[in-house]
């Protein structure tokens, strides 16, 4: 015990020795999540937008009036006809534009239903999808809130895409998918590096012959990470909860085990990689390559999952970080318990485990 | 009983066996021995040190450290062996004194306990024990990796080439340290490039390419050298080795130092030699009977 | 300046900080002398070495290599020599041809050039079968007379070798140094460290380096006998004995 000990307390002075290092891993997730929760956001604000309205009813004005006075949209332009919203788009300075038919409030009135037309310049596809979603959510409130004050028998229930996330910030992605990222690159990344740089120092030939058990080596190089990544979901956490205003609906300590379950996974991973790699360069190109970009592209916190092509939606299933991700969404943000997340978190225990025995059946308790 | 022993030892490498490192290598090395086996780069000494030290195993034949197995009892010679990689680097963001302290804990023993067997050598790099291992010299780096393989007290020490790389006066001073040390009891493996150091050991094994070409005291192996040997020289050393390559009663001839020696096929007088010496190189011709060192017993074992 | 004279250092200074790795060493190399360069780690000889190759800038003072200003033509330097080190030397995972059409190719040389000396060298070390060989496969002792080889390659005014024959065995050593005997003969000066104090023997002139400073600079049988020793390691070890600097 007294071995393993003075091996962890040796692994910090390491860190702690080599302070740029520290300073990117301790750092890194406090500038990624303000760089995602503020410059990369793909929040809408003011958008400018052009009303062709044909009711000029007190329902289709206020509807107006509400767009107007949200604060991603502003009326830019009212406009007469069909042809005048494609002169619009050409100019570029105009996205979106809102058609309200004629017989908007008595269709509304009447058959407690009533149509409207969005039209998105398309050129852009990720904006134009963007922008129709924001102002269906806007359309949305309105339409909730007309229903309220009238108690009218009937609601008129459209599918909105965006349920969990009325204010659609983009925080609300972005910050699980930091967790993961962050978590795979400590933990994975610099384990799969320290115990490497052992072996090239001719190190790790003395920790074999000494009587320490190999797999205590191996543990005792991970152990200072698992901390340092305690501590960065930790700061994630803060920053999101307090800067961001991304609120943590869920239980924080189911939060906090999930998290703890994932760092086990990477850190499995980590000494996978480090069992098959024999510079630091080759650790650091397998981590970068075989993890880090699969987290990026197929964990749906970039590029949702449902788009891809069914190939890659099964690949995405053996990518550990989809599964965080998921679980960080369900729990943060939407605030759901265990029961619902049970599926996705034995999928992250098993693949720890599956790690786990394979990395300490490769860890070798001789040479080559 | 032998504090090493080593029976037929066979290791390759590669998927087909195609690169053999060690052919059937046998020796044995008393206690409180200092050995040493002397080969250039690439005869297999690592290979060698790495069976013997439970890190790698070897495709055929057994060896015993301390009386135990190799292959079978590792963990009991993990415990009682010290050992000094040949590309080991200390941690280099630790102190002096973190990295003796990691290392004694490691093998479960405090500094304290085994001070007396550390003391003479660390006591010359005490004075900067709060130095980060990366900014010694090589000499105190080489004296601060040997407390640290001594620390634990092992009862055989393994040095993977320690000088390599090491100018010649720290190579002197770690020479001197491996003497005390042995009269402390301990068994001392020591592998090396430089055939001078032969002479240091008590005995050696003469390695080159994976086989043993001789084993004996360095006074022995000098002894076996039976060829007549003499050392020339002239103002023109090119001229005078690639004339006396050419001559019938030449069996070698190679530079060394500041003269060549001369392997002649048969003896034969001084007086004659300088004579036919004279009149392929008229020029001022130096020739004296030299004993042969080791280098020569290497030279000629090679060319066997 | 006459022309025989391939290196000239006066004043030769190099300072880190406060640090003086190279202090004040002047020194001149003839066309063709083998100039052993000796001195324990620490001492400035890879500091030294590097000015003269044009690959750092001196402090102080003045040097010239292959009659070109280590200060202003660094770049023409380079051309002139060729460089050999026992840690860089040829790449692993190319072959013995490809090696060489590589650094022929640095230096400018045109196909043919490089076609005919190739065929040459081979020859030459009786490799001829190992030409499409990588050079990881091959031993120790031949990869260092390859990496000579292609280290005159382009045929230079000065080759600097950095201990090149570390770890080798005797009898290639003894084949290397039948290398760099021929090469200097052909009017390649050659410029060596090492540590084996006997090949410091087969040097024309030596010159050693303690604490940053040449201490001594003589002929081998010349510094024996003015320190009153009976071999070049015994003058070595009386001279870097003295020293009291202990960097790496």
């Amino acid at each position: 015990m007294k071995q393993f000990l003075s091996f962890i307390k040796k692994e910090f002075l390491h860190i702690w020795r080599d302070k740029r290092t520290m300073f990117i891993l301790l750092g890194m997730p406090v500038v990624q999540i303000i760089i995602f929760g503020f410059a990369l956001t793909n929040e809408v604000k003011n958008s400018k937008i052009a009303i062709l309205d044909y009711a000029k009813d007190a329902a289709s004005t206020s509807l107006i009036t509400e767009l107007d006075a949200s604060r991603y949209f502003e009326i830019d332009k009212n406009l007469y006809s069909y042809d005048e919203i494609e002169a619009e788009f050409k100019k570029g300075k105009i996205k979106l534009a809102l058609v309200i038919p004629q017989q908007f409030a008595s269709d509304l009135q009447h058959f407690n239903k009533a149509q409207v037309q969005l039209i998105a310049d398309a050129s852009d596809p990720n904006t134009a999808n963007q922008l129709t979603n924001y102002a269906t959510a806007v359309i949305m409130d309105y339409q909730k809130r007309i229903t309220n004050d009238r108690k009218l028998p009937y609601t008129i229930n459209t599918e909105i895409r965006n349920l969990y996330n009325p204010q659609l910030k983009g925080a609300y992605n972005f910050v699980p998918g930091v967790m993961a990222m962050v978590l795979l690159l400590v933990c994975t990344m610099m384990t799969a590096i320290t115990i490497v740089k052992e072996k090239e120092m001719g190190t790790m030939e003395i920790m074999l012959v000494s009587p320490m058990k190999p797999q205590m080596v191996v543990i005792a190089k991970a152990v200072p990470y698992l901390v340092l990544s305690a501590v960065n979901i930790s700061s994630i956490l803060l920053l999101s909860r307090f800067v961001l205003d991304v609120p943590i609906n869920g239980s924080l300590v189911l939060l906090l085990f999930e998290s703890i379950l994932f760092i086990l996974v990477s850190l499995s991973l980590g000494l996978l990689i480090s069992s098959a790699a024999a510079s630091q360069q080759t650790a650091m190109f397998i981590s970068l390559v075989g993890m880090f970009l699969p987290t990026v592209m197929l964990s749906g916190f970039m590029f949702p999952i449902e788009n891809m092509p069914l190939a890659l939606r099964i690949v995405s299933n053996i990518v550990p970080a989809k599964w965080y991700f998921t679980i960080v969404k369900s729990v943060m943000i939407k605030g759901i318990g265990l029961h619902a997340i049970w599926k996705e978190t034995l999928v992250l225990t098993g693949m720890m485990l599956f790690f786990l025995t394979v990395a300490i059946k490769k860890f070798k308790i001789r040479l080559a | 009983m032998n504090a090493v022993r080593v029976n037929s030892i066979i290791k390759t490498y590669g998927k087909k066996k195609e690169i053999t490192a060690l052919q059937d290598i046998s020796f044995e090395v008393k206690p409180s021995e200092l050995y040493g086996i002397i080969g250039p780069d690439g005869a297999g000494k690592t290979s060698l040190f790495r069976i013997l030290t439970t890190l790698l195993l070897a495709d055929s034949g057994n060896a015993t450290v301390d009386g135990f197995d190799v292959v079978k009892d590792y963990k009991e010679i993990r415990k009682r062996v010290g050992y000094m990689p040949g590309k080991f680097s200390l941690y280099q963001d630790l102190s002096v004194e973190e990295n003796l302290n990691f290392f004694a804990t490691i093998f479960n023993t405090t500094i304290r306990e085994n001070y007396d067997l550390i003391k003479d050598i660390y006591q010359q790099i005490e004075p900067f024990k709060d130095r980060k291992a990366g900014k010694l010299s090589g000499g105190m780096k080489q004296k601060l990796a040997l407390s640290c393989a001594l620390i634990h007290r092992p009862s055989v020490l393994f040095l993977d080439e320690p000088t390599t790389g090491v100018d010649a006066v720290s190579r002197k001073e770690f020479w001197e340290m491996l003497k005390r040390l042995k009269e402390q009891g301990i068994t001392i493996l020591v592998s090396t490039p430089y055939m001078d150091e032969a002479g240091l050991c008590d005995r050696v094994a003469l390695i080159q390419t994976g086989k043993i070409l001789s084993i004996n005291t360095p006074q022995g192996i000098v002894d076996d050298y039976k060829k007549p040997l003499w050392a020339v020289k002239s103002p023109n050393m090119l001229q005078l080795l690639n004339e006396l390559k050419e001559r019938n009663e030449v069996e070698d001839i190679y530079p060394f130092g500041e003269y060549h020696h001369l392997v002649l096929k048969n003896n034969i007088k001084r007086e004659e030699l300088e004579q036919w010496i004279k009149q392929s190189t008229p020029e001022a011709v130096t020739v004296e009977a030299v004993r042969p060192d080791i280098e020569d017993c290497f030279i000629s074992l090679m060319k066997n | 300046m006459s022309t025989d004279k391939v290196i000239t250092a006066e004043q030769l200074t190099k300072r880190f900080g406060d640090f003086t790795a190279v202090d004040h060493i002047s020194f001149e190399v003839q066309k063709g002398e083998i100039f052993g360069f000796l001195g324990a780690n620490g001492a400035g000889k890879t500091t030294a070495m590097r000015m003269l190759c044009g690959l750092s800038l001196p402090t102080s003072g003045k040097a010239t290599v292959a009659g070109f200003d280590v200060y202003k033509e660094n770049e023409k330097i380079k051309k002139n020599i060729g460089y050999m080190s026992q840690k860089f030397s040829l790449y692993d995972d190319l072959t013995v041809k490809e090696n060489m059409r590589f650094y022929g190719g640095i230096y400018g040389m045109s196909d043919k050039q490089i076609k005919d000396k190739t065929v040459f060298i081979l020859k030459h070390l009786h490799l001829e079968s190992e030409g499409n060989k990588l050079v990881k496969s091959l031993p120790l002792g031949w990869k260092q007379k390859l990496a000579f080889s292609v280290a005159i390659f382009h045929e230079p005014e000065i080759v600097f070798l950095d201990e090149p024959t570390g770890g080798v065995d005797p009898v290639t050593r003894r084949e290397f140094w039948n290398m760099i005997y021929q090469a200097a003969a052909d009017g390649i000066t050659i410029f060596v460290t090492t540590h084996y104090m006997d090949e410091a023997e087969y040097c024309n002139r030596v010159s050693i380096m303690v604490d940053g400073r040449i201490d001594a600079l003589d002929t081998p049988s010349q510094l024996k006998k003015t320190y009153e020793a009976t071999s070049m390691d015994e003058v070595f070890l009386k001279l870097a004995r003295k020293a009291v600097r202990n960097a790496d």
